[in-house]
């Protein structure tokens, strides 16, 4: 509605609200008066009907049926003057109920004067508002008269309205200030209709007066509806005519103009602008639409579901939406035509399936992830999925057929002249002469009828001389049987070899007359007939016994015959002789009643049926018989004596030059040299090749002789060819297509035969010159007749057969999808998916297939194909039954999948773009094929292959390949995800944003102003980061600063006498006493004197670099040396992501450079020096070059890890220089390097991955762990703390579930019953025997996920956090107080350690090596500590260090040590994810037993070829003495054996030097043992006459962790 | 010769200059361009990257900002998967001196040989929050892109909001080898005079 009307409206209301009656009363008052008037004007308008006011008109009635008299007012500018607006704009001044009496006479006045100039009204333009105001009035008028012209389907569209009205009407009781614009419209309808309730009075007035009017309306309107504007609705015309009627009502419209005054108009009002606006927009009404307004005139919605049709179900649309959809179509012309039978809008079924077509995968395991997770699926066999595509995925991959074309000949052309026709009969009389030739079915006959002559005699002979043989007498007969038959067929042989040469040599007789006659030959045919002289006498006597013999046989013969018949005589004589005697006695009976014989003779012919008097056979004559034989033997046979015939066809004949020709057969043979023959191969009806052109040879031959070798995918189900002629250069016409049948499997090339297949062409050929055209009737003859007429045929000799490949496999696809393919092309198919191959794509055909082969329409299988069918019939543009999202698809495809799945560079650029691995950052993809080698895709192909199969070659160990198979898919799914994740994008990704500053930040850059310019403690400036992606080789290099060593191993004198064990081994429990006990100098003294001196070196080597230092002396060397690697990234990829995966190591060993005096004389000692230069590997300190990125610079101290048994060497305190140092120095027990590792130029690295896994925990909690992580790292940036970690599953989870007491190995406890320190080492060992795996060099940084202890143990492989965790667990069973530390350590970053308090102390547990450190111990790798976790909660470290040894533990002072859960926010008693109880199976020793020799076997393998220019001999008393070392080293945990064994060694091998030492490590794959034997070069030692030793050991703990000893050694014959 | 017989890689080369730009609330700007291309291109000669001379408003009405900075650069490639594009980030100081990223904006280098202009709009992105405009505008560190080739993919344009700042009208003259030796046909039907039709191009109102 108007905004200008609305406000009318309410001003209206308002007033009305007030005094409704007063006002009421006087509005009746001026409706009567301006009814009179009304009446009086309409008249003379009737009359003066000018269409060119018409529209004017229009707007006129328009505002006026919307409002009463104010109305006029707004209609007033456009006709008329305007009425000042001003009123309007100061409305809520005024008193609403004065404006209206203003303007209610300024509108009267004004309409006065526009009667007198205003043409006629039409009424029935109407707003659907005014609409529902009438209708509305109608139900209040029910009754009267009106009603009856109505239509009724707009009575039901009134009710309709009628309901919303009186909605509307209900709301319009609750009186506001400011009513709704519906509100307001409908007081009035409500007010100024006749209410029952309100103006009960005046209703009954109104409504004579009503009818009255309508009366004369209803004439009025005829003739009005002429002049009707499109303006509105089609069909709403008589209503809204109807509907005009009661604007009259409103009578407060002539009141205005009654009163009405005129004005200038001097601007556009904004109320006319929306007046404007109205007309152009149009708001459709959410309200249904009536039922009526759909359906056509007088007709009742049909439901086509309540008739039992299927309709579909529709798709849903709310009501609302349907409703403004439909008034909107309603409102357009034919907005009808959008509705259907049932009056609703029409539309397709939804086309929303009702399953979805990918459906959601269903994790069976809560948390696997879905493509770890198996799933069964039952076996099934391959249905029709291989039907028309042969294997295309099988690596059996193509199939060929191979098609022998040799040439093609023509049997009739249009070409042919007259000669030529009959040079072609002849030719293929002479075929077949020859045919039958070849047979010789006359000779084959003959010699059966002689051996069957022959049989019979021989066993007439027999019999002859023998008793009567009936079962001789049986086969004779037989014989005799098969002998007449014969020589029928043989007759019948004879005579068509008669008859065939007769009419060669009457065609060529032909031929020759014609030559004759037209004084030329065409063809160089030519028919010879090889007389072949016979003996005249022998022939002549073969002759005669032949007639001899078939006379004798045919009179034979006839005797049976004759003897049967004259059986047959003689039976038939019996019964007519014993009819006659009948007849006899009879008549002798009438005799005796006297009667005549000739009267007998009458009556017996009165009888009528006396039989006949049988005659007796004729015994056939012989010379009759002769005569016989003899002119059938003329006939058919050769006269004695006569030469025997042998036609014999030859080309040798001249052809009639052409000079020599009339000019018709000239121009023929110009014609036939103008046409050419090709023929075309159709494979499935597609052509996949075609021959040569060829041009047709004067003889009507083409020789085409190709072989085409077609690679199939496609099932064979038709192979056609179809034959080609050209004439001249552009006139390409199809002469015949020819099907050639598919070939069986058996029918391999090589051997197939060539096969000629006839072909004919119907069409018509007339020419203009000799030819005789093809379908056109000629004749030889001179006067024209006996014409024949020939068509165009010929044979085309091919053979089809199956390829061999190379390997001699025939390229035929298996058998058993032969059979659903080749029988028939069509019976067998799936009808459906047979639509899919190109036979079937003719739709016309498909039907017309399945007429023929009546296909049920009812089967529902069929009903697609049927649906089809009717849809590609129907001449229709395709509708399909079915919903398809890219329909055109297809044609888009620029090539089919298969072959885009062949195409190497397709798929290596769809590899990268899924950023596989081996792909990803591949640059320049080729793009030719041909430049994309195969190797390429080796390692992925393999990989693939590789990830089901498990190679327990490399593992020895199935449990161990399952577990590293498992892992790869974990590390797989996670990369995965990282990948996805790594394309989220984060503001800060993109934007570099200054933050906005704290108060804090600013105050502390204030005080920075005030800083010293040159500080005397000046700080380190970082160094300038450098992003990677502007690296290239050679950019990078890593600096290894090596300073000093302590406490090398030094060697030991080996003809010293034997040592005493200098100290006690240090027990666990001397590291904890209280002070550190001085070592009692045990020494002797002279030990420090007699000492060797150990040159110890360090070589770094990394990415397969080496570097060395130089050699420094005694076992506290300071080298101080800066060794450069340069780094190279894999793939020369320098990316953060490729930087993070990268693998490499780098070692730092420690060698001692020993001399050794080669001289063999001690002569020559004089003159030189001749020495060798042994290295000897002492120890060796690993660092990954992840923890290098992750750490920028690697600072410190680190343990060396030297073998428990260094033969030739020991670790000795030196006493005797470093006495003060002693105290500290006893601390340590290892030797250690001091080393500075960094990165030139620093790198970035990468950030760790920020996606946000799903959890289970609580969101508050998750919200208090995100607080309490930000207020930690506010204070104290670098401290690692930890809250939540994220589990194998990728899921959230809080870190305090893991901990959890857990029962340790009951092998294990009750190993030392009485002693817990030792139980407790043993456990830890137990731990650290578990292989090492770090996720960060597998998940690069990428994140750290945690495995549950069972999940570790069952996997045997996981980083610091998952050892910590377990050792944690096991101590908190054992009793101890533990806690989980996370902090810094020395190489690894950041780890996870695990604190216990132990006697009044801390000790602190390294898991991954099982070592304990007391807390004050300086050589912990331990370097910080962040935060330490128990099973109910977290504390992080708030001291001002974070170095273990200068803080304190105590967990319970707040100041220290700020907790998670605290008063504020209690433990909320968070279940653990660890299970109940870990169940451990039992040693198996015998496995390891078994796997201790393979790997000793392996080893020994490795060392010899290792060494391939030296004999490898093994020592083996060696061997088996360090075998039995190994037990006990296992046993001690590496400690305090040393000097027993060696001094044991030395006793057993004498004057042997030995160096050799224990290799220790936790037992995971084969490859890391190889390698570690490998690194300490044991096999580079180069005396010719060096022995070796190498024994394993490997110890089984429970839950199949083993700890593998692999004790190697060399030695060297002392002289 | 055997290589120019069957190509293996066929070359675009480019040359032109970022010829000037309009930016009317600012003055005394630089620009830089890289530019940004897939796996399977390598420049071979030429500059990828570069960094302008500073210059000064024109006094006339246009008030351009000119630079003729050349661009000179041929790449091979395999694939015109992606094919290269210039990414031009314009500089300038602000009120208080600090330099300042007045737009970043991208452009393939046309795909026809011949003659081409392209104006590219800048836009620059957004603070994420008024107090963040008003501590970004008094410190003089407006938020800018961690990598300026941002500008020239799609993915990860979600998260940011950017306004319109200026335009940078540049040139190109694009040669290109063996593109339709190897079925690449990029030349349009009507390639009569290249120049012509772009230079109408070219032509930018504002």
């Amino acid at each position: 509605m108007n905004f200008n009307e609305e406000s009318q409206m309410m001003a209206m209301e308002e007033m009305l609200g007030e005094d409704q009656d007063q006002d009421q009363a006087h509005a009746e008052k001026l409706k009567r008066t301006l009814r009179a008037q009304r009446r009086r004007r309409e008249q003379p308008l009737l009359e003066a009907v000018g269409p060119a006011v018409l529209l004017a008109e229009e707007e006129a009635e328009k505002d006026r049926a919307g409002m009463a008299a104010l109305a006029a007012a707004a209609r007033a500018p456009r006709s008329l003057p305007p009425v000042p607006s001003t009123s309007r704009t100061s409305f809520a001044e005024f008193s609403v109920r004065e404006r209206m009496r203003e303007k209610l006479k300024a509108a009267r006045s004004k309409a006065e004067n526009a009667l007198l100039q205003e043409g006629p009204r039409p009424r029935h333009l109407k707003s659907l508002k005014q609409r529902e105001s009438e209708t509305r009035w109608d139900k209040e008028s029910e009754d009267e008269s009106r009603h009856m012209q109505e239509d009724e389907s707009q009575m039901s569209s009134r009710v309709k309205f009628r309901d919303s009205v009186k909605k509307l009407k209900q709301k319009s009781h609750v009186q506001t200030d400011f009513p709704s614009a519906e509100e307001a419209y409908n007081f009035f309808t409500f007010n100024f209709d006749p209410e029952p309730e309100n103006i009960k009075d005046e209703t009954k007035s109104k409504k004579k007066s009503e009818s009255n009017q309508e009366e004369e309306e209803g004439e009025e309107q005829e003739s009005i509806v002429s002049h009707q504007q499109e303006q509105t609705e089609d069909g709403m015309d008589e209503e809204d005519c109807l509907v005009n009627d009661r604007e009259d009502l409103f009578i407060i419209d002539q009141m205005a103009r009654d009163f009405l005054v005129v004005k200038p108009a001097d601007y556009k009002s904004y109320s006319e602008q929306l007046q404007k606006e109205r007309e152009i927009l149009f708001t459709p009404s959410i309200l249904t639409v009536p039922m009526s307004q759909k359906v056509p005139e007088n007709m009742q919605p049909r439901y086509l579901e309540d008739e039992g049709l299927y309709t579909g179900e529709r798709p849903i649309v709310s009501l609302s939406n349907q409703n403004i959809l439909e008034n909107r179509i309603l409102r357009q012309e034919q907005g009808k035509r959008w509705f259907g039978d049932d009056g609703k809008l029409l539309a397709l079924p939804s086309p929303i399936k009702q399953s979805s077509t990918r459906p959601p995968i269903f994790s069976l395991e809560e948390g696997i992830e879905p493509e770890l997770e198996t799933l069964y699926k039952k076996a099934m066999k391959p249905m029709h999925a291989n039907q028309y595509i042969v294997g295309s995925g099988d690596s059996q991959g193509q199939f060929q057929l191979d098609i022998d074309i040799s040439g093609l000949i023509f049997t009739h052309h249009p070409c042919f002249s007259r000669e030529h026709v009959l040079a072609a009969k002849l030719a293929q009389l002479y075929d077949q002469y020859l045919a039958r030739r070849q047979q010789n079915l006359t000779k084959l006959l003959t010699d059966k009828l002689h051996a069957l002559r022959n049989a019979v005699q021989s066993s007439l002979d027999n019999s002859g001389t023998n008793v009567p043989n009936p079962v001789a007498q049986q086969s004779v007969t037989e014989y005799k049987f098969v002998i007449r038959q014969t020589r029928r067929l043989r007759d019948a042989e004879q005579e068509k070899d008669r008859t065939l040469l007769k009419t060669i040599i009457k065609v060529w007789k032909e031929m020759k007359s014609l030559r004759d006659f037209q004084k030329f030959t065409n063809t160089p045919m030519k028919l010879y007939l090889r007389k072949e002289e016979v003996d005249q006498r022998s022939d002549k006597k073969i002759y005669e016994a032949e007639i001899q013999a078939e006379i004798n046989e045919l009179l034979e013969e006839y005797m049976e015959e004759y003897e049967k018949k004259m059986e047959e005589y003689k039976t038939e004589l019996q019964e007519w002789k014993s009819w006659k005697k009948a007849q006899k006695t009879k008549k002798k009976k009438k005799i005796k009643q006297s009667q005549d014989q000739e009267e007998e003779e009458a009556e017996e012919s009165e009888y009528g049926e006396e039989p006949v008097k049988p005659i007796p056979p004729k015994l056939a004559d012989r010379l009759e018989v002769e005569q016989q034989v003899r002119e059938k033997a003329i006939n058919i046979r050769r006269k004695p004596g006569e030469p025997a015939l042998i036609p014999e066809l030859s080309l040798t004949g001249s052809v009639t030059p052409n000079d020599l020709c009339p000019r018709a057969e000239v121009l023929r043979r110009e014609d036939v040299k103008k046409r050419s023959v090709f023929l075309k191969v159709l494979f499935n009806t597609k052509e996949v090749s075609r021959t040569v052109t060829r041009q047709i040879s004067s003889d009507f031959r083409v020789h085409f002789g190709q072989i085409f070798n077609l690679k199939i995918f496609n099932w064979p189900e038709s192979l056609k060819l179809q034959i080609y002629e050209t004439m001249g250069l552009s006139n390409t016409n199809l002469l015949a297509e020819m099907f050639i049948p598919v070939p069986e499997t058996t029918v391999l090339t090589g051997r197939a035969r060539t096969e000629e297949i006839e072909f004919s062409s119907n069409q018509r050929v007339m020419l203009d010159h000799e030819g005789v055209g093809s379908g056109v009737p000629f004749s030889f003859e001179a006067d024209g007749s006996n014409k024949i007429t020939l068509m165009t045929s010929g044979k085309v000799s091919n053979s089809v057969s199956w390829a061999i490949g190379e390997n001699g496999v025939p390229l035929i696809p298996l058998v058993s999808q032969q059979k659903t393919g080749i029988p028939s092309a069509l019976k067998n198919i799936d009808a459906v998916a047979s639509i899919g191959t190109s036979g079937l794509t003719d739709m016309k055909k498909l039907a017309k297939w399945a007429a023929e082969t009546k296909l049920d329409p009812n089967d529902p299988k069929n009903a697609d194909l049927m649906q089809l069918i009717m849809v590609a019939t129907s001449g229709d543009a395709c509708v399909p039954g079915f919903f398809r999202l890219e329909q055109l698809q297809q044609e888009f495809n620029f090539a089919s999948d298969e072959e885009l799945n062949r195409s190497k560079r397709f798929q290596l650029l769809q590899l990268r773009h899924r950023e596989v691995a081996e792909f990803r950052n591949y640059k320049q993809v080729p793009l030719l094929e041909r430049e994309i080698t195969e190797k390429l895709f080796e390692n992925y192909e393999k990989r693939l292959r590789e990830r089901d199969v498990i190679d327990s070659k490399d593992h020895l160990d199935a449990h161990r390949a399952l577990v590293a198979k498992y892992l790869q898919k974990v590390r797989e799914s996670v990369i995965n995800r990282f990948l996805t994740a790594k394309h989220h994008f984060l503001l800060s990704d993109l934007v570099n944003e200054e933050e906005v500053p704290s108060l804090g930040n600013l105050g502390l850059s204030l005080f920075k102003l005030a800083e010293p310019k040159r500080p005397l403690k000046p700080r380190r400036k970082e160094r300038k980061k450098v992003t990677a992606q502007n690296l290239s080789d050679g950019d990078i290099n890593l600096l290894v600063n090596i300073i000093r060593a302590y406490d090398i191993p030094v060697r030991k004198p080996v003809l010293s006498k034997l040592q005493q064990p200098s100290r006690s081994s240090r027990s666990f429990n001397e590291m904890f006493a209280a002070s550190p006990s001085p070592q009692s100098p045990t020494h002797s003294i002279d030990w420090a004197f007699n000492q060797v001196l150990v040159h110890p070196f360090v070589e770094v080597s990394f990415q397969r670099t080496v570097c060395r230092t130089t050699t420094a002396e005694g076992p506290n060397p300071n080298w101080n040396e800066e060794l450069e690697l340069l780094f190279r990234a894999p793939n020369g990829d320098y990316s953060t992501t490729s930087l993070q995966s990268v693998k490499d190591e780098v070692f730092i060993n420690i060698f001692d450079e020993v001399l050794y005096d080669v001289l063999e004389d001690d002569r020559e000692r004089g003159s030189g020096t001749h020495t060798r230069v042994e290295r000897h590997w002492l120890g060796c300190v690993r660092i990954p070059f992840s923890t290098i990125y992750f750490q920028t610079r690697i600072d410190g101290t680190f343990k060396i890890d030297i073998p428990p048994v260094l033969l030739g060497y020991s670790k000795e305190k030196n006493l005797g220089n470093e006495r003060g140092y002693d105290s500290v120095r006893s601390l340590s027990e290892g030797s250690y390097i001091t080393l500075f590792i960094t990165i030139e130029p620093q790198l970035i690295p990468g950030d760790p991955v920020r996606e946000k896994f799903d959890t289970q925990e609580d969101e508050k909690l998750l919200q208090a762990a995100e607080k309490y992580q930000a207020e930690c790292a506010l204070k104290f940036p670098s401290r690692q703390c930890l809250t939540t970690v994220v589990d194998i599953n990728g899921k959230t989870v809080f870190i305090t579930r893991y901990i959890k007491p857990l029962n340790p190995p009951q092998d294990l406890l009750s190993g030392h019953p009485n002693n817990s320190q030792a139980t407790a080492e043993l456990v830890a060992r137990y731990v650290s025997l578990i292989p090492f795996l770090p996720d960060s060099v597998s998940f690069a940084g990428i994140c750290d996920l945690w495995s549950t202890s069972d999940q570790f143990l069952d996997l045997l492989a996981g980083d610091e956090e998952e050892h910590a965790v377990l050792l944690c667990n096991y101590f908190l069973a054992m009793g101890k107080k533990a806690w989980l530390i996370i902090g810094n350590a020395i190489p690894e970053g950041t780890t996870a350690y695990v604190l216990t308090w132990e006697q009044n102390q801390y000790v602190i547990w390294n898991p991954s090596s099982g070592r304990c450190y007391g807390q004050f111990d300086t050589f912990c790798p331990l370097q910080s500590v962040g935060c330490l976790i128990s099973f109910d909660n977290i504390w992080f470290n708030i001291q001002q260090y974070d170095s273990p040894v200068r803080i304190n533990f105590d967990i319970s002072k707040p100041k220290l040590w700020k907790s998670f859960f605290s008063q504020s926010l209690p433990y909320p008693g968070l279940s653990s994810v660890q299970p109940e109880e870990l169940i451990y199976q039992h040693i198996d020793k015998a496995a390891a037993l078994e796997l201790q020799g393979r790997i000793e076997k392996i080893l020994k393998e490795k060392i010899m070829e290792w060494r391939p220019r030296h004999l490898t001999r093994w020592n083996r008393y060696c061997t088996s003495t360090l075998r039995h070392f190994l037990p006990l080293l296992e046993q001690f945990q590496g400690k305090a054996v040393e000097d027993d064994h060696q001094a044991e060694l030395q006793k057993q091998l004498g004057d042997y030097r030995v160096s050799g030492f224990p290799i220790h490590m936790p037992f995971s794959e084969v490859k890391p043992l190889i390698e570690a034997v490998h690194s300490t070069g044991v096999h580079t030692i180069d005396v010719s006459n060096a022995e070796f030793a190498l024994a394993v050991y490997v110890h089984a703990y429970p839950k199949n962790v083993l700890s593998v000893w692999i004790y190697i050694a060399s030695l060297v014959r002392n002289r | 010769m055997a290589a120019a017989a069957a190509p293996t890689v066929f070359l675009l080369m480019v040359n032109g200059q970022i010829e000037s730009a309009q930016f009317p609330e600012f003055d005394e700007l630089y620009c830089k361009y890289c530019f940004v291309y897939g796996h399977d291109w390598a420049p071979t000669t030429g500059l990828e990257e570069g960094i302008s001379q500073i210059t000064s408003k024109n006094r006339d009405a246009q008030q351009a900002l000119v630079w003729n900075f050349p661009i000179d650069i041929t790449f091979k490639s395999t694939n015109p998967s992606g094919w290269p594009q210039i990414v031009v980030s314009v500089y300038g100081p602000d009120l208080f001196g600090n330099d300042v990223v007045r737009g970043y904006g991208a452009v393939h280098v046309p795909f026809t040989p011949g003659s081409h202009r392209r104006t590219i709009p800048m836009f620059v992105p957004e603070s994420t929050s008024k107090l963040q405009k008003i501590t970004s505008w008094l410190m003089g560190r407006h938020p800018e892109f961690t990598d300026p080739k941002v500008v020239a993919q799609g993915e990860g344009r979600e998260v940011i909001t950017v306004r319109s700042q200026g335009f940078v009208t540049i040139s190109f003259n694009v040669v290109t080898k063996d593109m339709k030796k190897l079925g690449y046909d990029v030349s349009p039907s009507d390639m009569q005079n290249p120049s012509v039709v772009s230079l109408t191009d070219g032509i930018h109102n504002h």
